[in-house]
């Protein structure tokens, strides 16, 4: 591959999900070269995961497709999945970006054709699903995936399976001898948008999220309702597989917390009203229970807690739940002490959905150079040359709007960082 | 273009070749078409294949290229080749990978598009940009506020020109009267010195920016590049030509003599939050009754916010306001004890440790609603923690955090609201939409209540010379931000964006990174628009729709359905396209009675061409054919992913990808009627509340219009199942199969038109 022509006018653009997208594309329809570098086999991150978005109701796919399009139409964006960048040299106008590129196993010339998926036996847990089903070890990520190019998974690696695999693609486009590779990236400013991860369920202990298979966290409820999803968008009981009858979602699950995340992560108050709202679409007899500290529905979002609150099978129960325990037939029982009637509950519920919190992504591993963060590891630029910048999650708990908000604003810092006038 | 010499490349890979016979789709190119060049190739898209098409573009063998392939959606980069138009015929994702392979009807599904695409290839030409003159890459900002200057100083640290416009005589706005400001950098604990002094004295001393004070908008026309602004200010109109426009225009506290239930004027001593940064600004607070300092003071939240009475939304920055005004407070007088009265207390994100700090600093927070405020400044509180109404007494001072209100008008200067600007701004969605429910045990819950959707009073901001009205389009609530959650900065007028509170409540420091969000959208307009390419969503698309005057019928469709406004009318009440303010959705298009509106690259006569190209078997064959209008955004692109995902369909259909639904023209329709065809379908995303359409209204317009072509088939005696529309959403590539099966079990019950081989 050749990488001769990137000025040092390139602008760097770490993480393809909704906010690096939108910084890559939104510098790049102003006339500036962008390198986006996506660290998993396909472009989207998070959003790309969601069954659909508040207030709307309306699908993330479908302004992804827009601004797949418009990658597509634009010559000046040139995308690398499967890419970290594992070391920074430089300074605004002159990085030096060391890019390492895991081994996908299958080549550009891959059509999609599917015929490797085909070949293989062995399953895989499937990432984009957070591990709640299974598939092939040569795959599509899922049926959006741009760029649209299979991946084999390393088990298959050096075994006779593998072989059976690459044999069955009539286009030449496995690789099984594919190793680790690197590449220099020259780039006058970097914007991080490296995003975020759903917080351990599994460290909050009181609440047994590893004991109870009914008990699952707001990004697994996004992959259970949504078409391509372990259970085909049918919300059903993990145990059982029956539809579940009382639900309990539980805010908070780990934000607004000294001992997890300290800070609130804005979202999950509408997440979850989103996921009663997938219920109450899904089954007329369905009841939910939001327990919560505050309701933190902002500006117009407070409509959609409107609607919801004139629903009578939801209801709110003001209340940060002490423990969820599995109850005798492995049923969870959510208990605590509801804050304003003063009750002592202790309810069983079908399934228990935790609103866990989205903690940076730099908590998973910091940054290949020192950039300046708050002491939650969100990246904070200010004070650094203006070669850097953050966007979307990265910069703070954000919902997408204002991620996509933050990211047409790191586009702006990052032009001005690599053609603006002169700084004082 | 010299003469047309198109080449038609035929894939047989990803199973194309094991679905259908190649030779025979050679030969419909070859011999039905007299392609000057056909070519089939197992892997078009790899090395090889695509050298063939470059070599043969050299040779100059061909000069467009038609590609029967995989979908137009992928390979996009192979099949992309300098001064050569390329049309792609989806060979993969609707023919090979949707039907059984080796079927006769598979095998004629191909063969149509085969032929759709090589029709398509004759009525297309290579789009010629409009550039006309002199563009203006000057950006202008609307209010000097906080949000105003940090926009005019981030265009300008981009390198461009600005002109600032400002109302009042001094620049800063609400920010000028702030002692301290809302902390938005680490630690997020303490109130933040304001730096607004800093920034004005930056702003009017930077050489790309003029500023101009006493200064409003009395009239804006033109298009991005070209916009013409009429300016007021002591020395009279003044004339300025800019490239895009920054609306800044930023908030106005919400009238607290609304507020009387909750005390306002009962005692000099309840102010709201603004009167009290002015009391915090001059220095030691002072209790405005008797100049003493305040020892106890409690803060109402919501006071007018979340109120059906009063403002419907939650104003999303009083909460960390009153923190800050009760840390200001407590700072300047420790023996102060300060309450904080809430329904729910909202610090998203990182403001959580504002709150933190501020409950570790002794501010009392107290959950409940106000009953009532007496004279003697005695707040009933009904406390929801404790369940029983709480007086809070002895307090020496009420403070009302009252809401924003979007200056999305100009309310002090009179202004009579022509019939456009009432139903622009009544043109929006209902917020208060029911969300779906798959059914109730119970009574079903009443559906809220609309607003009223009236207009704010006052004058326009921008007083746009459009022919849809002089507002910049808002929504119901007031705001001038976009439907899009993935698209906050698309609003309906190309090259004008708004930001800060005029868009959203926010705080100083996020109105300072939309500031930022707003002026890219607008560097990017000016440079596209000199460039003659649309901006977002279809960037980079250097068609613009074309009037033919001599069959125009004056009709105003197109100026009064364009999504955008970008159409106006001239003084013969011609319609005059502002081709930079075009999205290109082509919604004039399908608007257009006499079909005189047109594309170089997308036209009625095209798509008309193409329903014409495809073989309609005839009554003997028993065989149906449907046409299937799909908007390329969303239901095209499940089609492709039920390709993807090998769902079988009826292979009688015959798929058109077209802009938006709202550029269907309602001659394509009579056109298949007439060819034969036993059904059309449209198949687009949701229109009305919560749409999705990318172009605002497309799938809208495509129903209003559908709505009257009823008649129309029952005077042809026509069923009116032939012509249907259906809501897929991008998402639902698991649906789409069978809702052409039942449309085709549909058309089998009514059988076979009866217009067939006429």
């Amino acid at each position: 591959m050749s990488h001769q022509g990137l000025s040092s006018q390139t602008i760097a653009v770490v993480g393809g999900g909704i906010s690096g997208i939108t910084t890559a594309l939104e510098a790049a329809e102003a006339g500036y070269d962008v390198v986006l570098l996506e660290r998993s086999p396909s472009l989207g991150g998070r959003v790309a995961q969601l069954n659909r978005y508040f207030p709307k109701l309306c699908h993330p796919t479908c302004g992804l497709e827009i601004n797949y399009q418009r990658i597509k139409k634009n010559r000046r964006i040139k995308v690398y999945t499967m890419a970290t960048v594992a070391n920074v040299a430089g300074s605004r106008g002159d990085f030096t970006l060391t890019v390492t590129l895991s081994p996908r196993h299958v080549k550009t010339t891959c059509t999609a054709c599917g015929d490797c998926a085909a070949a293989a036996e062995t399953t895989v847990a499937n990432p984009f699903n957070y591990g709640l089903d299974q598939l092939k070890a040569a795959y599509l990520p899922h049926e959006m995936a741009f760029p649209m190019r299979y991946v084999v998974a390393p088990q298959v690696i050096g075994t006779p399976e593998g072989e059976r695999i690459k044999a069955a693609c009539k286009y030449d486009a496995i690789d099984l001898d594919e190793q680790e590779s690197s590449f220099e990236l020259k780039a006058g400013a970097i914007v991080w948008a490296t995003g975020w991860q759903p917080y351990d369920a599994g460290r909050i202990t009181p609440y047994h999220y590893d004991e109870s298979p009914d008990i699952v966290t707001n990004v697994e409820m996004e992959r259970l309702a949504a078409h391509d999803g372990p259970t085909k968008g049918k919300i059903l009981r993990p145990s059982t597989g029956e539809p579940p009858k009382r639900v309990a979602l539980i805010q908070c699950a780990g934000s607004r917390d000294y001992n997890h995340l300290p800070y609130c992560s804005r979202i999950c108050c509408l997440a979850s009203m989103k996921h009663a709202a997938y219920l109450r679409e899904q089954y007329a007899d369905v009841e939910v229970d939001i327990y919560y500290i505050d309701i933190r529905a902002h500006d117009k979002l407070e409509n959609f807690y409107k609607k919801l609150r004139n629903d009578p099978q939801v209801r709110w129960i003001k209340s940060k739940p002490a423990s969820i325990v599995p109850g005798p037939d492995g049923v969870p029982l959510v208990c605590g002490e509801n804050t304003l009637t003063r009750e002592i509950y202790r309810t069983p519920y079908d399934m228990v959905v935790l609103a866990v919190g989205m903690q940076p992504s730099t908590a998973a591993g910091r940054p290949a150079m020192d950039v300046p963060m708050d002491e939650y590891g969100f990246i904070v630029p200010e004070g650094s040359d203006g070669g850097l910048m953050s966007a979307g999650v990265a910069s703070g708990p954000l919902d997408v709007s204002m991620s996509v908000q933050s990211a047409t604003a790191a586009a702006l810092k990052a032009i001005q960082a690599v053609s603006g006038r002169a700084r004082p | 273009m010299s003469e047309r010499k198109t080449g038609v490349y035929l894939c047989s890979g990803c199973g194309i070749g094991e679905a259908v016979a190649m030779d025979e789709l050679e030969t419909v190119a070859v011999k039905e078409f007299k392609a000057p060049h056909c070519a089939q190739h197992a892997m078009l898209c790899g090395e090889e294949g695509v050298e063939t098409i470059r070599a043969d573009l050299a040779e100059g063998k061909v000069n467009q290229l038609v590609i029967g392939a995989c979908s137009p959606r992928v390979m996009t980069d192979r099949f992309q080749f300098d001064n050569a138009q390329v049309i792609r015929a989806n060979l993969r994702e609707l023919v090979s990978w949707s039907h059984a392979p080796g079927d006769e009807d598979t095998q004629a599904a191909a063969a149509d598009y085969v032929r759709m695409a090589i029709t398509q290839a004759s009525k297309t030409t290579a789009p010629e940009p409009w550039i006309e003159g002199e563009y203006s890459q000057r950006i202008m900002v609307v209010g000097g506020g906080s949000t105003g200057l940090m926009a005019a100083r981030e265009a300008a640290e981009a390198g461009h020109e600005v002109l600032l416009v400002e109302r009042s005589d001094r620049l800063g706005g609400h920010a000028r009267g702030y002692a301290k400001v809302i902390p938005h950098r680490p630690p997020y604990r303490d109130p933040q010195p304001n730096d607004i002094e800093a920034l004005i004295a930056a702003v009017e001393n930077d050489p790309l920016i003029t500023v101009k004070t006493n200064c409003h908008v009395t009239k804006t026309s033109g298009m991005p590049g070209k916009f013409q602004v009429e300016l007021a200010n002591g020395a009279g109109p003044s004339n300025e030509t800019v490239g895009a426009i920054v609306v800044a225009t930023g908030w106005r506290p919400y009238d607290p003599s609304k507020l009387g239930h909750l005390g306002y004027g009962v005692s000099p001593d309840v102010v709201t939050n603004v009167e009290l940064e002015k009391i915090l600004a001059a220095g030691q607070p002072k209790r405005p009754s008797n100049g003493q300092a305040p020892k106890a003071v409690a803060f109402i939240q919501c006071a007018g916010s979340r109120d059906p009475d009063h403002l419907p939304y939650c104003s999303s920055v009083c909460c960390a306001s009153s923190i800050k005004q009760a840390l200001q407070l407590v700072e300047a007088d420790p023996e102060c004890s300060t309450y904080i009265v809430y329904d729910e207390l909202r610090t998203p994100g990182v403001a959580e440790e504002f709150y933190r700090s501020a409950q570790a600093k002794g501010v009392i927070f107290l959950k409940g609603k106000v009953k009532s405020v007496g004279a003697n400044l005695t707040v009933v509180v009904d406390d929801a923690l404790i369940g029983e109404e709480v007086p809070l007494e002895g307090l020496d001072m009420v403070v009302l955090a009252t809401g924003m209100v979007p200056n999305t008008t100009i309310p002090d200067l009179p202004y009579e609201n022509s019939e456009y600007a009432a139903a622009q701004l009544q043109a929006d969605i209902n917020p208060l939409s029911p969300i779906p429910v798959a059914g109730y045990q119970g009574e079903a819950p009443a559906p809220l209540p609309r607003p009223a959707d009236n207009p704010p009073p006052g004058a326009p901001i921008l007083n746009l010379q459009y022919r849809q009205g002089p507002h910049i389009p808002m929504l119901a609530d007031g705001f001038s931000d976009s439907h899009y959650i993935c698209f906050p900065y698309e609003t309906r007028r190309t090259g004008i964006y708004t930001c800060g509170p005029v868009r959203r409540p926010m705080d100083m420091g996020e109105a300072a990174e939309d500031a930022a969000g707003a002026v890219m959208k607008a560097v990017q307009v000016v440079r596209n628009a000199a460039k003659g390419a649309s901006v977002h969503p279809r960037s980079g698309d250097l068609s613009f729709p074309r009037i033919g005057y001599n069959t125009c019928t004056k009709c105003r469709r197109c100026t009064v359905e364009c999504p955008f406004g970008a159409i106006d009318e001239d003084e013969k009440e011609y319609p005059v396209v502002n081709p930079t303010r075009c999205r290109r959705c082509g919604t004039c298009m399908g608007a257009c009675p006499v079909r005189t509106i047109s594309f170089d690259n997308y036209s009625v006569e095209m798509i008309s061409s193409m329903i014409k190209a495809v073989e309609v078997p005839d009554e003997f064959e028993e065989k149906p054919r449907v046409l299937i209008l799909a908007c390329e955004n969303d239901a095209y692109p499940a089609l492709d992913m039920a390709g993807i995902n090998r769902h079988t369909y009826s292979p009688h259909v015959r798929v058109i990808p077209v802009r938006c639904l709202g550029s269907v023209s309602l001659v394509w329709i009579s056109t298949a009627l007439e060819s034969g065809y036993d059904g059309i379908v449209l198949m687009g995303c949701k229109p009305g509340d919560d749409y999705q359409c990318h172009f605002v209204k497309g799938s809208a317009m495509a129903k209003e219009r559908m709505g009257k072509i009823a008649d129309t088939l029952k005077s042809m005696a026509l069923e009116t199942e032939r012509v249907a529309q259906m809501e897929v959403s991008i998402a639902e590539s698991h649906k789409i199969g069978p809702m052409i099966d039942d449309y085709m079990a549909t058309i089998d019950r009514i059988g076979l038109s009866p217009l067939k081989g006429f």
